[in-house]
């Protein structure tokens, strides 16, 4: 196991090389000059010079990349071109905020589409079925935003059972999972449809194997069939869309801070662009596709405890 | 010589002859069914054995009958303010209530839909042409700059996909053409990936072979022998990727990177509701049930086409 999880390791650096260096010419290839983007058309040229210096931008190309590179490596990501803090102490102040939703919402989209997902699968082509797939198509295909709103309206704004301020105090947990309801209701309701899609598909795969009829055969109770055998070979699909749709969850996490108010990453986003933050806006990215290789890796360490044959 | 009858016209002569040995009267040929009725039938029989992507069709089709014929539909302009009847219920003049501003929300919704299309059929076109491109010739050209140039793909996928395009509109400027390039950027890898399976496969086949023994230029072949092969499987995942930009578009388009007010948006249009969810609401509601619609409808339609062209999938989601 401990060489498996050192070769993924190893196999994460190039991605994160590669990833770093996108993030490196998405904001190279803005078109103009960030400097006078950043000070306005008016500032003078020795503003916008002394900014470029400051920003490293009257450098040769390969040195800035190499000063980037080195810079992000080593978790230094540099200043926010408006508070003047280090990016990583800002991040960090509301970064277990958004770490908050992003696990609650996963739980809520394990906790319903796994079970939903196989109920769906033995009951294939019946009622249940129908109405699994019809609700998950619908959960889909609600952009994060919209539930959203009409889950504010409902449950805060028109039955008053949960705050619409979702600002909640780190240190008391049972603000933090009052504040937490809603949103990630949302965001795990929809993750719970594409669990849902992906656990029936996987376990119809399965349930049609041989050594399911087999283990039948056998007389080995149904419920024992479905858990035991079933489920584990069906996990691997799962996870992977799991491991895929955190990502996503990721992403949607900003939408879903703007409506219920929340703090975290995906506000600093939105701040940053509105105040044309080129700093924080890098070093974000840079954060993200960090989380993003974590939460592959991590889905790739997952493999190797469900199924034994992939760590050969 | 004269053809054989053949199919239903063989049944009906066959039945009149077996009548007239049996001695009983035979049976006249029934008139030729009317080409509506025909055509009824065929659309009930597609309703009733698909029930899911007929009704996906039917939403899809709403919105752009909606989106065409805006103009006509539309009791208003809409971005005539009318500042004495702002935030108006729904009811009265004003079916679905006006906004802020005094705009009909009726109006900016039958308007918006043509922003949402545009956006999404635009941003799919050119993430096919762009990704399916890039996927055909990497899977055609093989070795390590297959290899090369996947890996680039993958690097494009890690990052979630709502960040790279709300990170390139605001670096780029919230214009409709950013926003097309942005939400098609994000689409690049899935199209590239979906494109290079098949072709990995095709590009064994002995009608390529021929065709390179015949002299064919590379073009020739993936453009003319490998493309037409592939098409049905990339258009299908792009009815599929037209509900995701339509998605990106309003979402981007609530955070403020949309196209510009006061061109009407359903993102927009949400963003101007949700500022004023205390006093009105259905502001919020109507675009929201908009964007649902049409998603729902190209999801159904997506699953629909999926289903049809691989028989394993049927059922299975």
């Amino acid at each position: 196991m401990i060489l498996y999880v050192l070769r993924r390791l190893l196999a994460a650096i190039p991605t994160l090389l590669a990833v770093l260096t996108l993030v490196f010419v998405i904001v190279r290839i803005v078109p103009g000059d960030p400097a006078i983007a950043i000070l306005g058309d008016r500032a003078t040229p020795d503003a916008v010079a002394a900014l470029r210096a400051k920003l490293g931008l009257d450098q040769p190309l390969w040195a800035q990349y190499a000063s980037f590179l080195g810079h992000s490596l080593s978790g230094d990501f540099g200043r926010s071109m408006v508070t003047g803090r280090p990016i990583l102490s800002d991040v960090g102040a509301v970064l277990p905020h958004t770490i908050d939703l992003t696990l609650a919402s996963l739980v809520v989209g394990c906790v319903i589409g796994v079970p939903v997902g196989i109920w769906a699968a033995l009951h294939r082509n019946r009622a249940i079925d129908y109405a699994a797939r019809l609700l998950s198509l619908i959960g889909l295909s609600f952009p994060v935003f919209v539930s959203g709103i009409f889950v504010l309206l409902v449950f805060a704004l028109h039955w008053r059972l949960f705050p619409v301020i979702g600002n909640a105090k780190l240190d008391d947990p049972l603000d933090r999972l009052d504040k937490l309801v809603l949103p990630a209701s949302t965001l795990g309701l929809v993750m719970a449809a594409y669990i849902t899609r992906v656990t029936r598909s996987a376990m119809l795969a399965v349930l049609g194997e041989d050594y399911i009829r087999t283990a039948r055969a056998k007389g080995v109770p149904w419920r024992r069939v479905v858990w035991r055998h079933g489920l584990r070979n069906a996990a691997m699909p799962v996870v992977t869309v799991v491991g895929l749709y955190i990502g996503i969850l990721i992403g949607n996490s900003v939408l879903t801070e703007i409506v219920f108010n929340r703090p975290g990453l995906g506000k600093i986003i939105v701040g940053a662009l509105n105040q044309r933050d080129y700093t924080m806006l890098q070093g974000l990215m840079v954060i993200y596709c960090f989380l993003i290789v974590v939460v592959n890796l991590v889905t790739d360490l997952t493999y190797g405890l469900i199924d034994p044959r992939v760590k050969q | 010589m004269t053809r054989a009858p053949t199919g239903a016209a063989a049944t009906q002569l066959g039945a009149a002859r077996l009548a007239a040995e049996a001695g009983a009267p035979a049976v006249s040929p029934r008139p030729p069914a009317a080409p509506l009725r025909k055509f009824g039938g065929s659309v009930w029989r597609f309703v009733t054995r698909h029930p899911a992507t007929a009704a996906g069709l039917l939403l899809c089709a709403l919105v752009v009958a909606a989106a065409l014929f805006a103009p006509w539909l539309a009791p208003f302009d809409p971005n005539d303010q009318n500042i004495v009847d702002r935030l108006s219920p729904p009811g009265g003049d004003y079916l679905l209530g006006t906004d802020s501003y005094g705009r009909d929300v009726l109006s900016r919704i039958l308007y918006g839909a043509r922003i949402s299309l545009l956006v999404a059929v635009t941003s799919i076109a050119a993430a096919i042409a762009v990704g399916g491109t890039i996927g055909m010739v990497s899977a055609y050209v093989g070795g390590r700059f297959d290899l090369f140039v996947m890996q680039c793909m993958d690097v494009l996928l890690s990052f979630p996909s709502l960040i790279l395009g709300l990170i390139v509109v605001a670096l780029l400027g919230p214009e409709l053409v950013n926003l097309v390039f942005a939400i098609a950027l994000t689409a690049v890898a899935p199209f590239a990936r979906i494109a290079r399976a098949p072709v990995l496969t095709l590009k064994e086949r002995a009608f390529i072979e021929a065709g390179r023994a015949l002299g064919f230029s590379h073009l020739r072949i993936l453009f003319v022998h490998v493309l037409p092969n592939i098409l049905s499987e990339v258009l299908v995942m792009g009815s599929l990727w037209m509900a995701t930009a339509v998605r990106t578009e309003a979402s981007l388009s609530f955070i403020g990177l949309g196209v510009k007010p006061p061109t009407a948006t359903w993102g927009g249009m949400m963003r101007e509701g949700f500022e004023n969810i205390l006093d009105a609401p259905w502001l919020s509601v109507w675009p929201g049930l908009a964007i649902l619609v049409l998603v729902l409808g190209l999801n159904m339609v997506g699953d629909g086409l999926r289903d049809a062209t691989d028989p394993r999938m049927r059922g299975e989601s």
